[in-house]
């Protein structure tokens, strides 16, 4: 039997053997039960539904493995459920595919499987899928996961191509949350460093869906890596047209602007796991922002921003002083400053 | 284009072509005003221009390549400040974070007590730690040293690159090409140093000078102080960041700073030798000394040609006049230390660039 109070992974555990089927017996079945899965297949086979269908993978290598507000099993989830919304899909089911170092407790690999297990359930994927591997101690970092998701796609056409001057940047919550949290947590800058700030990491499937329903929006993106600026910033490249945000528009929160402040960072170029960069026929824009109002993890809601013709190929800050400055993408890793 | 209102626009012997030309010398003012686009909002007689206040882009390269060269040594353990990862020595693109891809113990910290932390919880491993900075950080590093001592802690050692900010504002005042009308004075220095530390500014030099906070409102408010002086021919002190800086500074820090630290002649990067103006650490500390300790020896280095990161940290030029600006010499992919470091004149002048 597993000891999930003080056993640890072994390189037995990715032999393919008996180690394995325990594994998957005592942990991850139980976890993540559902038809599709427990016919132990080599893949999972699934009812086809007829219709477009959204298709994407995200690999997970965060650290710390686990921070406040999430860890890394809920950003896999979420990620990968996420991209899928943010192609009008309703995510649907997942494949989850772990690399685990040889030493890896198994209380921690427990607290990721529950993990896992209670954000799909909340999402309303099945883990149709999977595979473990083991590594040697010293060649992986923990856990490494990937997951990789189908969605039925339920508004087609979403795309950066039907962008118009006029349209409206919404925002579904305060940015910056999840990158914060995740440096402060983060070891190597300096013990001691404490912070109540919670990574804003959350499936956003239920509104995009949303957003979708109450009609106009042109496309949907998850601000991630790069944060906000650099997620608009593929929208404007080569364009046309560009978007000019709202300094004083923009939520921030006091704690992650002052942690910000501290650090040397940018709230606009910080990761988040549960923020919807949404961008909308003007006239639909505030049935969306109701819509959003009315749903958990959208009551932040806001209008941060236009497109406009005034500044093609690129994304623009009106300071709150009112000068104009070009956010342009994010450039290598941001690094905390010294002082 | 909006405009603040009631700010003076005429100032004897200047016009739009001779623009009145205000210095900030903190890298964490030239982010601010950067960032809030307040260029843009002056008028044409007043311009702002960026000094040496990033102490990593003061850093001469010879410094950094002693530093690469001793990040690699086996046993020692790198502490450091995120910004000097990827300021390049004098070959273009070694850094400490290429020499950490390489297998250097590198690590970032966010104070000198962090890295002492490191030094007592792996007491196998050298800890050296990067001491650049100013008079902001130098006490906090003395105070480690100091505790390390304490402690006979004998596996930290510091590796001071620390610079003294008067005798550096003085050489930029002594050179006969100087173009500063008026200085908007180090914040955070001065709340170690005290307001007073710059009245030398107005008595010796006849220039306005203001203590300024970090926030738009504070710098909106130390230009417009400075413009209403030189409006007036008034060149006299004053402490627009009463609410963290004293008169006569913290004379705790200052202490400690004095106890640990004596000045040298040292170089900086962009302005050449200055005398006095380098930290070192006094004979009595020489255990914590990482330079005494490794057989350091920084020389000047030498810079990639083309790059104006010296006549930019002298407020000669504008960042935008380099020809290696945006083109060849980004924040990806940096050439010269003021493009490097999150502070830097170049970086602040790229990262917010106006429309």
């Amino acid at each position: 039997m597993i000891d999930f109070e003080h056993g640890v992974v072994t390189l037995d555990y990715g032999s393919g053997g008996e180690k394995t089927a325990e594994l998957i017996d005592t942990l991850l079945r139980p976890a993540f039960s559902n038809p599709a899965l427990d016919a132990l297949g080599d893949g999972a086979v699934v009812p086809a539904p007829g219709e477009q269908l959204a298709f994407s993978t995200d690999s997970f290598v965060v650290q710390p493995l686990f921070f406040p507000g999430g860890d890394i099993g809920k950003l896999a989830v979420c990620g990968t459920v996420n991209d899928l919304a943010m192609c009008g899909a309703e995510p649907r089911w997942l494949s989850l595919s772990m690399i685990l170092e040889e030493g890896f407790p198994f209380s921690s690999l427990r607290r990721i499987v529950e993990s896992i297990s209670r954000t799909a359930k909340e999402a309303g994927v099945c883990i149709a899928t999977g595979d473990t591997k083991v590594v040697e101690r010293g060649h992986g970092d923990g856990v490494y996961l990937n997951t990789a998701g189908i969605g039925v796609v339920h508004t087609p056409g979403l795309s950066p191509a039907a962008i118009r001057p006029g349209d409206k940047v919404l925002v579904t919550g305060p940015i910056g949350d999840h990158g914060t949290a995740v440096m402060l947590a983060r070891a190597d800058l300096g013990p001691g460093f404490e912070s109540p700030i919670v990574s804003d990491c959350m499936a956003l499937h239920h509104l995009a869906a949303a957003a979708c329903a109450a009609g106009g929006v042109r496309v949907l993106r998850d601000a991630t890596r790069g944060g906000a600026a650099t997620t608009l910033n593929e929208f404007t490249d080569g364009q046309s047209f560009g978007i000019c945000l709202f300094e004083r528009d923009i939520p921030v929160r006091p704690e992650v602007r002052a942690a910000c402040e501290l650090l040397g960072l940018d709230p606009l170029y910080c990761a988040n796991e549960g923020r919807m960069l949404c961008l909308a026929a003007p006239e639909s824009a505030p049935a969306i922002l109701d819509a959003l109002h009315a749903l958990p993890g959208g009551e932040g809601a806001v209008c941060i921003g236009e497109v406009t013709k005034e500044f093609p190929g690129r994304v623009v800050l009106r300071t709150e002083l009112g000068a104009h400055r070009v956010l342009t993408r994010l450039a290598g890793a941001q690094l905390p400053r010294i002082c | 284009m909006p405009r603040i209102p009631d700010f003076p626009t005429s100032f004897p012997g200047h016009d739009e072509s001779h623009p009145l030309r205000l210095m900030e010398i903190c890298g964490t003012h030239t982010m601010s005003i950067a960032r809030a686009g307040l260029r843009e909002l002056l008028p044409a007689q007043v311009q702002l221009i960026s000094g040496p206040g990033c102490p990593v882009c003061v850093t001469p390269a010879g410094a950094i390549d002693a530093v690469l060269k001793l990040s690699l040594t086996p046993g020692v353990v790198i502490a450091t400040f995120g910004d000097l990862m990827r300021v390049p020595g004098s070959v273009r693109g070694e850094t400490l974070a290429a020499c950490r891809a390489k297998g250097a113990a590198v690590r970032m910290v966010y104070s000198a007590a962090d890295a002492l932390t490191l030094a007592r919880e792996d007491p196998e491993r050298q800890v050296v730690f990067l001491g650049v900075g100013f008079e902001t950080t130098a006490p906090g590093t003395a105070a480690c040293i100091l505790a390390a001592s304490r402690e006979k802690l004998h596996n930290f050692s510091v590796l001071s690159l620390g610079k003294y900010t008067e005798p550096a504002l003085r050489a930029l005042l002594n050179d006969p090409d100087c173009v500063i009308d008026g200085l908007i004075c180090p914040g955070h220095v001065a709340t170690v140093m005290g307001a007073e530390a710059f009245r030398f500014l107005p008595q010796e030099y006849h220039r306005p000078a203001v203590v300024a906070g970090f926030e738009t409102g504070d710098l909106l408010r130390a230009v417009g102080d400075l413009c209403r002086m030189a409006a007036a021919g008034q060149a006299d002190l004053l402490n627009d960041y009463p609410r963290a800086v004293r008169a006569d500074g913290n004379p705790a820090a200052r202490a400690a700073m004095e106890q640990v630290f004596e000045p040298k002649d040292d170089y900086w990067r962009g302005l050449g030798l200055i005398p006095g103006s380098g930290m070192a650490i006094r004979p009595e500390f020489s255990e914590y000394d990482a330079a005494k300790k490794f057989g350091f020896v920084p020389g000047e280095g030498t810079e990639t040609p083309g790059c104006r990161c010296g006549e930019v940290l002298r407020g000669a030029v504008r960042p935008e006049s380099c020809p290696l600006f945006g083109k060849i010499c980004t924040p990806a992919d940096p050439v010269g230390p003021c493009m490097v470091s999150g502070e830097g004149a170049c970086a602040a002048a790229y990262k917010y660039r106006r429309v």
